[in-house]
């Protein structure tokens, strides 16, 4: 099934996605941060589905926006929230922090829409990736052809949940 | 109006990742600094997916595993803040200026 | 403008698939109206069926038997103070009860009440119901948060932990649900190899339950029926239901992480806890029990079975108004009674009416699926309240050591057992 009123979607997905980014550098509450950043995965989660990646879109919402996130408001919350607010939110550095940034912002802009290749890519029939199948196609492809990376992946995530347990006991 | 092309996707994922940028150059708090990481994995998500469009199904796949790394970095860092907060009850990142204490 | 209406009744396809907005909005509507009902419903008969197990009457004076005892409560919740504590994050307080809805409503989009009878049909509906209500934590988090009261914070810290944990036995189980989507051939027993094509939609796996001629329950026994309770376990302890309802207790934590809701937005956290309820047991009746699917579908085929089936919503329509007239005829003969009487009556000739309506042959085919999925999702919230009424409450380091130590266990073995015999 196409997507149906992309240029719509598109913009209010990704203005949404920008002001809740900017939100989530800004606010002095890290609770509000974290409210924003959710809001910016689920927005995420809206573009991947108009790009034909249904699955991703599913994993990014079970993942990172109802796991990681509770990580974090769990972490947030054991942490003095209060005394955090009163000091001083940014750095000296700031502006040039800003400068350097917005410098490599402009670059990459540049670089994407005056590169011939790209130019000369997108003139390509783009992917067919049907939609129907979607999850069938990446299963077949974790599965079959990048299977040493899904068990590499696995034993990264069983050596983080051990460090994550032994770095925050009391006592080892 | 233009037809929206992948590189619209790519330039909103620039403005990401320039967000994230400067969210971890300029922030003390230690909790956001970790949160301006994660805009930063999402938006070399979402050049991945962009170019899955164009290209074949590898980008959706890579993205998936830089989600679960996302996932992993988050838990240990989380744990690393949660140790650092117990021996210093700051979450300045100025303050984690000792190499023992 | 009236073939974009008449042309999707003639497609058999959900309107999602169809591409049809106006019919999407119909059954968005048609969801949000069946909910507020079977919510009100809920109201009325745990406190009804709770009440005689304890061997108590419930509420008895409102209406006839407590029928109004809802539209009460909901009065009462609405003309309610609206308190917000003084020192409470305002926006965060105000949004969690909207979260917590949202989450809980948005479920519903891909329910499959019928082969197209959904609003629509992802390709990834599974996924995205389990992650939705995922959701749901973070907007408890939130409520527990902004609060500002220790009880609240203690609440929903043990409440979003509890959930988190076994969201995991969940997904253990949904996934060796979805791996028996992919077999062919017939029959408790047969794999037929497992070279077909799994899915995650949800039509889709009722439609393989189906063509396997067996219902997951009892595919592979016991396997499928070991997934079937280590989901039905962990439904209950992802809704924060008895006995897992230490976080929401009143006995423990003074209402746990709502203690400073009062009024409405109380009353959103009520409605979104039954809602979550009626979405989980949806889930495991779409993957265990056949969805819309009859009873005996392949065994007991053929004309005549289909319509013995089929006139069970007439007859059960019209065996609770035979109820409701007997219990009329039971009311006190006093004067006092007179307008509860009427009312009662009235009640029963509204179900006698319903019922009758349901034997007419139009509306009769119509009704089956929706029938059959809803009655399978009643069983299940019939045992919700069962087990409120006679489990006692687990205690917190109890209730996180089954969710890991037992559940997880038995999911993964049942995983890898269900695997290896899928491809034998």
């Amino acid at each position: 099934m196409a997507p149906v009123a992309t240029p719509f979607f598109f913009y209010f997905l990704s203005g949404l996605a920008l002001v809740s980014g900017i939100l989530v550098i800004t606010r002095k509450n890290p609770v509000h941060s974290a409210l924003a950043l959710i809001l910016t995965l689920l927005a995420l989660a809206g573009i991947y589905l108009m790009l034909y990646a249904p699955f991703v879109a599913g994993v990014q919402i079970i993942l990172y926006a109802g796991g990681i996130m509770v990580l974090f408001l769990f972490v947030i919350m054991l942490v003095d929230v209060g005394r955090a607010e009163k000091e001083r939110q940014f750095n000296k550095q700031w502006l040039v922090a800003i400068a350097a940034t917005l410098g490599l912002g402009i670059l990459f802009v540049k670089v994407f829409t005056a590169s011939k290749t790209l130019a000369e890519l997108l003139k390509r029939p783009l992917a067919q990736l049907p939609e129907t199948s979607n999850t069938q196609q990446v299963g077949f492809s974790l599965y079959g052809q990048y299977m040493l990376a899904f068990e590499i992946a696995s034993l990264l995530l069983l050596v983080a949940i051990v460090g994550a347990v032994v770095m925050a006991k009391k006592r080892i | 109006m233009v037809p929206i092309t992948p590189i619209h996707y790519l330039i909103l994922a620039a403005a990401l990742f320039t967000l994230g940028t400067i969210g971890v150059l300029t922030r003390r708090n230690v909790v956001i600094v970790l949160m301006s990481i994660e805009l930063i994995l999402n938006a070399v998500n979402l050049n991945l997916v962009a170019f899955s469009r164009m290209w074949g199904l590898q980008g959706q796949v890579f993205a998936i595993f830089v989600i679960t790394d996302a996932a992993a970095e988050a838990a240990v860092g989380l744990g690393i803040l949660i140790a650092f907060f117990r021996n210093k009850e700051t979450v300045n990142m100025d303050e984690v200026d000792l190499l023992k204490w | 403008m009236l073939d974009y209406i008449t042309s999707y009744l003639k497609s058999d396809a959900t309107p999602g698939a169809a591409g049809n907005m106006l019919w999407a909005f119909i059954y968005i509507m048609l969801i949000f109206l069946g909910l507020s009902i079977a919510v009100i419903a809920m109201n009325w008969l745990e406190r009804k069926i709770l009440a005689h197990m304890q061997v108590r009457l419930g509420p008895m004076r409102v209406g006839p038997h407590g029928l109004l005892q809802p539209i009460a409560d909901a009065i009462k919740l609405l003309i309610k103070e609206d308190i917000m504590p003084a020192e409470a994050d305002k926006a965060v307080f105000w949004m969690a009860p909207l979260i917590v809805v949202t989450a809980a409503f948005t479920t519903f989009i891909v329910v499959p009440f019928g082969p197209q009878h959904a609003v629509t049909d992802m390709n990834i509906g599974i996924l995205f119901m389990l992650g939705v209500s995922s959701l749901g934590v973070l907007g408890i988090v939130m409520a527990g948060w902004a609060s500002n009261s220790h009880y609240p914070l203690i609440g929903a810290l043990r409440s979003s932990a509890q959930m988190v944990s076994y969201e995991v036995a969940m997904g253990l189980a949904v996934v060796s649900a979805v791996l028996m989507t992919s077999l062919h051939g017939a029959g408790i027993y047969a794999t037929g190899g497992s070279n077909g094509m799994g899915t995650l939609s949800m039509i889709e796996i009722v439609k393989a339950q189906q063509e396997q001629q067996t219902w997951f329950a009892f595919k592979f026994f016991p396997l499928g029926l070991m997934a079937m309770f280590v989901f039905a376990v962990a439904m209950v302890a992802e809704t924060n239901r008895a006995p897992f309802d230490l976080p929401e207790a009143e006995s423990e934590l003074t209402a746990g992480f709502h203690t400073e809701y009062s009024g409405f937005r109380w009353s959103l956290f009520f409605l979104a806890e039954y809602s979550a309820m009626i979405a989980v047991s949806s889930i495991l009746v779409t993957l265990w029990l056949g969805g819309w699917l009859r009873p005996f579908p392949n065994l007991l085929n053929g004309p005549t079975w289909d319509l013995v089936f089929s006139l069970f919503p007439g007859l059960m329509f019209l065996a609770l108004a035979g109820l409701t007239f007997y219990s009329t005829a039971r009311m006190p003969k006093m004067r006092y009674f007179r307008v509860q009487t009427l009312g009662l009556a009235g009640f029963g000739a509204l179900l006698g009416l319903i019922g009758l309506i349901l034997f007419i042959p139009p509306v009769r085919d119509r009704i089956q699926d929706i029938y059959w999925f809803v009655a399978k999702v009643a069983v299940f919230m019939y045992l919700y309240i069962w087990y409120r009424g006679t489990f006692p409450r687990y205690r917190f380091d109890q209730l996180m050591k089954v969710g890991w130590k037992v559940l997880l266990p038995m999911g993964l073995g049942v995983l890898i057992v269900t695997a290896i015999v899928g491809v034998l």
